[in-house]
């Protein structure tokens, strides 16, 4: 079974890749962008039997830092 | 006194951080970062700047997981000493031991230079031998220096008198132009600039020098 964790700074926090993707876009003419903020994506490979509780445990002691990020697990089965 | 110097994969600044501590008078060990405890009768630990484990999934994310980690923050628990400078102020940041996080700097460059620190605090060992308000130059090399905490946690601080120092003119973008911020029993400082590099005229400067001195004095005292 895999997992799907994506983590993203939390809005509110300044991010300045995201900000420079979003000058660069409209710097190429797509005037529609509003915004842009940037994160990450991290697939698991995981046992059978592994709960989300353990993917949310793996987020909070390491995949994110709560201060400043937030995360979402998707379980995919 | 007996100082620790942690050196993680990718540590750059630890032989640094060695010779600014036994210039200073500290009997110094390195520490490598899958030993479980730091030697006997340790006063204070260092954490040094680099690139730990290539900087990979967030700056100091994965050191503050390893081994000598938990020894660090119980180390921390039992009123040791500790600073953390650069990535090890990132690293400290990531095991709770200091509040906040550093995330990229806001011109998304990596900054190389002498900056102006104001010494917003006498009180602590790393900074009693500055005036209050004092400016000294000191250098930074970081990319993620860009300090970030939440309002509350920011009120406490300044509150509390725990910014340690701060940027005159912030290069990186941090909230409040924070440089430097203190734990609790203010015996716990991490800072972006790194003292070790300015601790003689030889290497363009010597404002770093008096931190490691009086860290020194503190424990020798104790």
């Amino acid at each position: 079974m895999k997992a799907t964790v994506t983590v993203m700074l939390k809005t509110g926090v300044l991010d300045p890749q995201g900000e420079a993707v979003k000058s660069a876009l409209l710097g190429m003419g797509f005037d529609g962008v509003q915004g842009v903020r940037q994160g990450k994506t991290i697939t698991l490979d995981l046992a059978d039997g592994t709960t989300q509780d353990d993917v949310n445990a793996m987020c909070e002691k390491l995949l994110a830092n709560t201060v400043i990020e937030s995360y979402a697990v998707d379980m995919d089965t | 006194m007996k100082a620790a110097v942690v050196v993680f994969p990718g540590s750059n600044c630890d032989r640094d951080m060695a010779v600014a501590l036994r210039a200073a008078g500290a009997d110094v060990s390195m520490v490598w970062h899958k030993d479980a405890a730091l030697p006997d009768g340790v006063d204070l630990v260092a954490i040094p700047g680099g690139f730990s484990f290539g900087d990979y999934l967030r700056c100091g994310a994965i050191a503050a997981k390893s081994p000598i980690s938990k020894a660090v923050v119980n180390h921390v628990e039992r009123g040791g000493f500790a600073l953390g400078v650069c990535n090890g102020f990132q690293v400290l940041a990531e095991t709770g031991l200091l509040p906040g996080a550093l995330i990229q700097n806001a011109g998304l460059k990596f900054l190389c230079k002498s900056v102006s620190l104001r010494v917003e605090t006498t009180d602590s060992a790393f900074t009693a031998p500055y005036g209050a308000g004092a400016e000294i130059q000191i250098p930074i090399a970081h990319h993620e220096g860009n300090y970030r905490i939440d309002a509350d946690g920011l009120a406490r601080l300044q509150g509390e008198g725990r910014v340690a120092f701060r940027y005159t003119q912030t290069p990186n973008g941090a909230m409040d132009d924070i440089a430097g911020v203190l734990s609790e029993n203010r015996r716990v400082l991490g800072m972006m600039p790194h003292p070790e590099r300015a601790i003689s005229d030889d290497l363009g400067g010597s404002d770093g020098a008096p931190m490691f001195t009086s860290l020194v004095e503190a424990c020798v005292a104790a």
